[in-house]
């Protein structure tokens, strides 16, 4: 079966013809052309295809995209207008990035901590990370960027 | 079902009509239909995943996310109704579920990560009957009830009895599992969840969620219950006796947990061996026994 799905994706209404099976990912990726949005394990252990669902982390790769009709849908081109979030910055300057692969989903599950924790300690910033796996960086640096943006917004 | 390592898991193999309805009773009705080849997807976390394997391969989909009955926390007289799509991050957020049963707050927020729990429902976590569920585990030792809807009207089932083996539940075609209630403890209760996995984001080995109740300085009840370690999750029985009755003391803790270790029946799997499951279940038996016994100490005081 295919329906018209009706969609807020980066804060733009879309519309997309869908089939009934397919995975939000799907629609992300190959509809939208937005490829921010990484596929890697498919099962919900990797994290690298984390998208805000209205707000919250979730996993593109286990939604289907009807199910996300007239919700907010966030992705990593839609965080930041412009240029770069300040969590970003922050893992460019600690060195939280090395192939990049994981980072869309590092960086969206660090914007929704931070929306609502303006103080996150070292644990609740890896609690967090948990779902997200990295396979270049260790995650020490990943931390220590996430902090600083912590920090800095803390200043403003 | 297909080992996970030879299928695409980049989409979903299987062709299928989805539904969204906004009334229970509208569910009810396509449940009712197709031959029992019509799923309900609540959090979608294990459901998809089965689907991608071919594990399962339903004609339509019955997406739960938009009935109203489903989706609240309910402070009853006889307990917290929680509805069957409410999901882990509203258990663990929860200021009711936190205050009067903190076991589940531990036990949901120990599942998956933050975007799991995010998208995971209890009701899935039941229905899904992992023998490993930590929410299963902290609900049977709360002597939780579930209530089941058909359009024939709804059934309760003590949680003890919902569980039939591995994916297996008391769920027939054609019904859909509505909610869970949660009696509250008596006084003098403590309450304690603990689990072994190889990393944060496994399933675990072993879990096991307790609760002791003091009058007197004996112990007057004690609900011990098991993950990981038999087809379901169950309760130990002989360990809990061992403790009714008792002025708690190491040995007392110590005699549970061995009990316990008895009645598990686990198996060797890719997760962890017989063997040290059984050891596992006498010390994270003890040890939650501990909490538990401290806990109840601290709510006389």
């Amino acid at each position: 079966m295919t329906r018209m799905l009706r969609l807020r994706l980066n804060g733009r209404e879309h519309r997309f013809e869908i089939q009934d099976n397919a995975l939000l990912l799907n629609v992300i990726r190959e509809e939208a052309e937005l490829t921010g949005t990484k596929y890697a394990c498919g099962i919900g252990e990797c994290g690298a295809c984390t998208v805000l669902l209205d707000g919250e982390p979730a996993l593109s790769c286990l939604i289907l995209a009807a199910d996300a009709e007239g919700r907010e849908v966030t992705t990593i081109e839609g965080i930041a207008a412009g240029g770069l979030a300040d969590t970003q910055e922050s893992l460019l300057e600690e060195g939280g990035v090395q192939c990049g692969f994981c980072t869309p989903g590092i960086v969206l599950v660090s914007e929704a901590l931070l929306r609502e924790n303006r103080a996150p300690t070292e644990y609740e910033i890896r609690e967090t990370l948990k779902g997200n796996l990295c396979r270049c960086t260790g995650y020490t640096n990943i931390v220590k960027g996430i902090k600083a943006a912590a920090d800095k917004r803390s200043k403003r | 079902m297909k080992d996970i390592n030879s299928v695409n898991t980049r989409l979903v193999p299987v062709s299928f009509e989805y539904h969204c309805p906004e009334s229970l009773e509208e569910a009810l009705k396509l449940l009712g239909g197709q031959g029992g080849r019509v799923v309900v997807l609540a959090g979608g976390t294990d459901l998809l995943v089965k689907a991608k394997q071919r594990g399962v391969e339903p004609w339509a989909v019955v997406s739960i996310r938009k009935i109203p009955s489903l989706a609240h926390i309910e402070e009853r007289s006889d307990g917290l109704h929680i509805g069957a799509a409410v999901r882990m991050i509203q258990l663990e957020r929860s200021e009711a579920v936190r205050r009067f049963f903190p076991l589940l707050a531990e036990a949901v927020s120990a599942v998956g990560s933050v975007q799991i729990r995010d998208m995971a429902t209890i009701g899935g976590n039941l229905c899904n009957a992992s023998p490993a569920a930590d929410g299963s585990v902290a609900l049977l030792a709360l002597d939780s009830t579930v209530f089941v809807a058909s359009l024939a009207g709804t059934r309760s089932v003590i949680l003890s009895k919902f569980f039939r083996g591995p994916g297996k539940t008391a769920i027939a075609p054609g019904e859909l599992l509505a909610g869970v209630s949660v009696p509250y403890l008596p006084p003098h209760t403590g309450t304690a969840f603990a689990r072994i996995s190889r990393t944060d984001m496994d399933l675990a080995k072993v879990n096991v969620a307790s609760s002791l109740t003091l009058d007197g300085g004996k112990v007057s009840r004690a609900r011990v219950a098991l993950g990981a370690v038999a087809p379901t999750v169950i309760r130990a029985a002989a360990a809990e006796s061992v403790l009714v009755g008792g002025v708690p003391s190491d040995e007392l803790l110590r005699k549970a947990g061995e009990e316990a270790s008895k009645e598990a029946r686990p198996i060797t799997d890719v997760r962890s061996t017989a063997e040290y499951r059984r050891r596992l279940v006498s010390v994270l038996v003890r040890r939650t026994l501990v909490q538990a016994l401290d806990r109840a100490r601290g709510a006389i005081q």
